[in-house]
């Protein structure tokens, strides 16, 4: 049995593609991965929240406590304006207390699609704490440069009704898979707002985007500049700080 | 009486230039009250009218969670249109409308805006709906005059609208703007995009669905629909009467000092009066005048003043009258502003009814002054009135 030449091409084509298809990981895997990097049993997290606004730029600064996605604590140190005020997330519930009105108040239905402190990210957004894989269907399209970094390029496509954002798109470091950039898509396909992940830095072992830009991109401005001041992951959080009681304290 | 009115006619022209100035200063609280009343009845018809013509029809249903002032309840606010309604909505009688909140962003800024879903070949508004029966790529859209000057937007102009389904995912499309309308109503125009129905429907997956059921006959009476709440005319205009009355509470002030300051000359005229005329008095309770009597002379002298003026104020006060029903009086500043149904131009309404009311209001008033200072007559010795003594 003789193999032609255009045989012969065929089958190193169908090879190389597989060898290809062994380099390039499933989407799924790959956000796998990210997971492992973003995600973590607790942390606490202190941040600076810079909102770039028309009218100049106005900064506050804050600290998180989380365990999981599930719970999470936020106190906010400055300006004085806004120090004291404290945000509590519980499962798929939010609290804020507010110093000056001394007033705790759920944050709950279309409120919480409202902008948190006037950023470009709504209470909602803040809120989403399902995975990514349990409401999207991911497909690896292709790779693509970010800031000189190679990325794979994941499309998101919705495959639950009830979720804010019908696709997003994901550019995710090959090496280090951590996002780079992310973007969030309207049904119609319109880019809504858009997600610039830098200053990655290896914590505790794990690669960690420091700074977040979220721009609005219906929107003029600069958008809202979230840059991490200090992380630290696993640590003791006391249970008490995820209570109603702590918000007063 | 009639003796009475003689001798009081023949004293107030007698008394001269006195007695004209007071008509005339009574003549104008005349004039301005009837005007000012005017324009308050004519803004109560043109707000009603505009209301009708722009948004409320001859009455509305309201989806029970619908509240116009809580923006975050709009997006509950929908039901499937009664099917029992759904003949009178063929006919024509009665249009659905879907209300859906989202946000409008001409050049980047965001604005919170209410996308009303109608019908464009309704004939119950005067509004220009058929414009959104446009053939374009973009989604026709029509806003009013107040949305139009606040965000800068015009015929023609494109936009980016984006909203959320019935399921809380993002949409976000163009919208281009087909007509731009005007209508005095400023709850019909602010914050409001309008686009035509079934393709908010579309837009908003929710399909068959209407927050608000505007019928076009008011009088007859309408029967209850569960999960929807029956707002009549009546009801859906009391702002304007409640608005009015609190104007008309404000003006009351006003047409007080007016005629303060009316009452001030009459009341001096009368003193001075029975103060120069003693011996008269005197004369007249010799000529078997009662004192009661004298006193209804020196009253019905007074209030003779408010006469005089009603027919000074015919003479300048229904040419002005006319012309302003007919040019109308225009607002200094924009009627928009206000936040209701308010034109630029009111054009007063004058009915009998103000026109009797208020002449009788300005006579009651001038009888009563007239008579304040006519009872020191009844305390006068007619002895020492006859002498001319001062008493």
């Amino acid at each position: 049995m003789s193999i032609s030449g255009s045989g012969l091409l065929a089958a190193v084509g169908v090879l190389l593609l597989g060898v290809e298809a062994c380099t390039q990981p499933n989407a799924d895997v790959i956000l796998e991965r990210v997971d492992r990097n973003m995600h973590s049993e607790n942390r606490i997290v202190e941040s600076r929240m810079t909102i770039h606004g028309r009218r100049g730029s106005r900064t506050m600064t804050s600290r998180t406590y989380s365990v999981g996605d599930r719970q999470s604590f936020t106190e906010y140190l400055s300006p004085a304006r806004e120090a004291g005020t404290k945000m509590l997330k519980l499962e798929d519930q939010l609290w804020i207390y507010s110093p000056p009105t001394d007033r705790i108040i759920q944050i709950s239905g279309h409120m919480l699609r409202q902008s948190v402190m006037g950023s470009d990210l709504s209470y909602e957004d803040m809120m989403e704490d399902r995975r990514l894989t349990d409401v999207y269907t991911a497909e690896l399209r292709g790779e693509d440069f970010v800031d000189d970094r190679e990325t794979y390029v994941l499309h998101l496509k919705a495959r639950v009704t009830d979720i804010a954002y019908g696709s997003r798109t994901i550019w995710i470091d090959t090496e280090r898979y951590v996002p780079l950039r992310e973007e969030l898509y309207a049904k119609s396909g319109q880019l809504l707002k858009r997600t610039s992940f830098s200053d990655v830095m290896q914590i505790e072992g794990r690669w960690f985007p420091t700074t977040i830009l979220f721009k609005d991109m219906l929107k003029q401005g600069d958008g809202t500049e979230f840059r991490m001041t200090g992380i630290q992951f696993d640590q003791e959080i006391p249970d008490h700080i995820f209570t109603k009681a702590a918000l007063r304290r | 009486m009639l003796l009475a009115l003689r001798l009081a006619v023949r004293n107030l022209i007698g008394a001269g230039l006195r007695t004209w100035l007071n008509a005339l200063v009574l003549s104008f609280s005349f004039v301005v009250i009837i005007w000012l009343k005017g324009i308050m009845v004519g803004w109560d018809h043109q707000a009603k009218n505009d209301m009708t013509d722009y948004e409320i029809g001859g009455g509305q249903y309201w989806h029970h969670l619908y509240d116009p002032y809580d923006p975050l309840s709009l997006s509950d606010s929908h039901a499937p249109v009664p099917s029992h309604v759904k003949d009178e909505i063929q006919a024509g009688d009665m249009e659905p409308v879907l209300v859906v909140p989202g946000h409008i962003f001409p050049r980047g800024r965001m604005q919170s805006v209410v996308i009303k879903g109608i019908n464009p070949a309704q004939t119950i508004w005067k509004l220009p709906t058929g414009e959104l029966d446009a053939d374009t790529d973009a989604i026709p859209a029509m806003i009013g005059a107040v949305m139009a000057n606040g965000t800068r937007l015009g015929q023609g102009d494109r936009v980016m609208i984006r909203w959320r389904d019935t399921n809380g995912t993002f949409d976000a499309a163009q919208i281009l703007i087909t007509a731009v309308f005007s209508s005095n109503v400023p709850s019909a125009e602010a914050g409001q995009v309008y686009v035509p129905l079934e393709r908010l429907r579309k837009m908003a997956v929710m399909h068959d669905q209407a927050t608000i059921l505007t019928f076009r006959d008011g009088r007859s009476q309408r029967p209850e629909i569960e999960g929807w709440i029956l707002k009549t005319k009546a009801e859906l205009t009391r702002q304007v009467d409640d608005m009015i009355k609190a104007k008309t509470v404000g003006q009351s002030i006003f047409y007080g000092v007016l005629l303060l300051l009316a009452m001030l000359a009459i009341f001096d005229t009368q003193v001075l009066s029975i103060f120069r005329r003693q011996k008269e008095i005197g004369t007249y309770i010799a000529l078997g005048y009662t004192r009661k009597e004298v006193v209804g002379l020196f009253t019905v002298e007074g209030a003779m003043h408010a006469v005089l003026a009603a027919f000074v104020a015919t003479l300048y006060g229904l040419p002005f009258l006319a012309w302003q029903a007919k040019a109308g009086w225009t607002i200094p500043m924009e009627a928009s502003e206000f936040g209701m149904a308010m034109a630029q131009t009111l054009y007063p309404v004058y009915t009998v009814g103000l026109v009797v009311s208020t002449a009788l209001l300005v006579t009651l008033a001038t009888a009563v002054v007239s008579y304040v200072p006519s009872r020191r007559i009844a305390r006068m010795n007619p002895t020492d009135a006859l002498r001319g003594k001062l008493q």
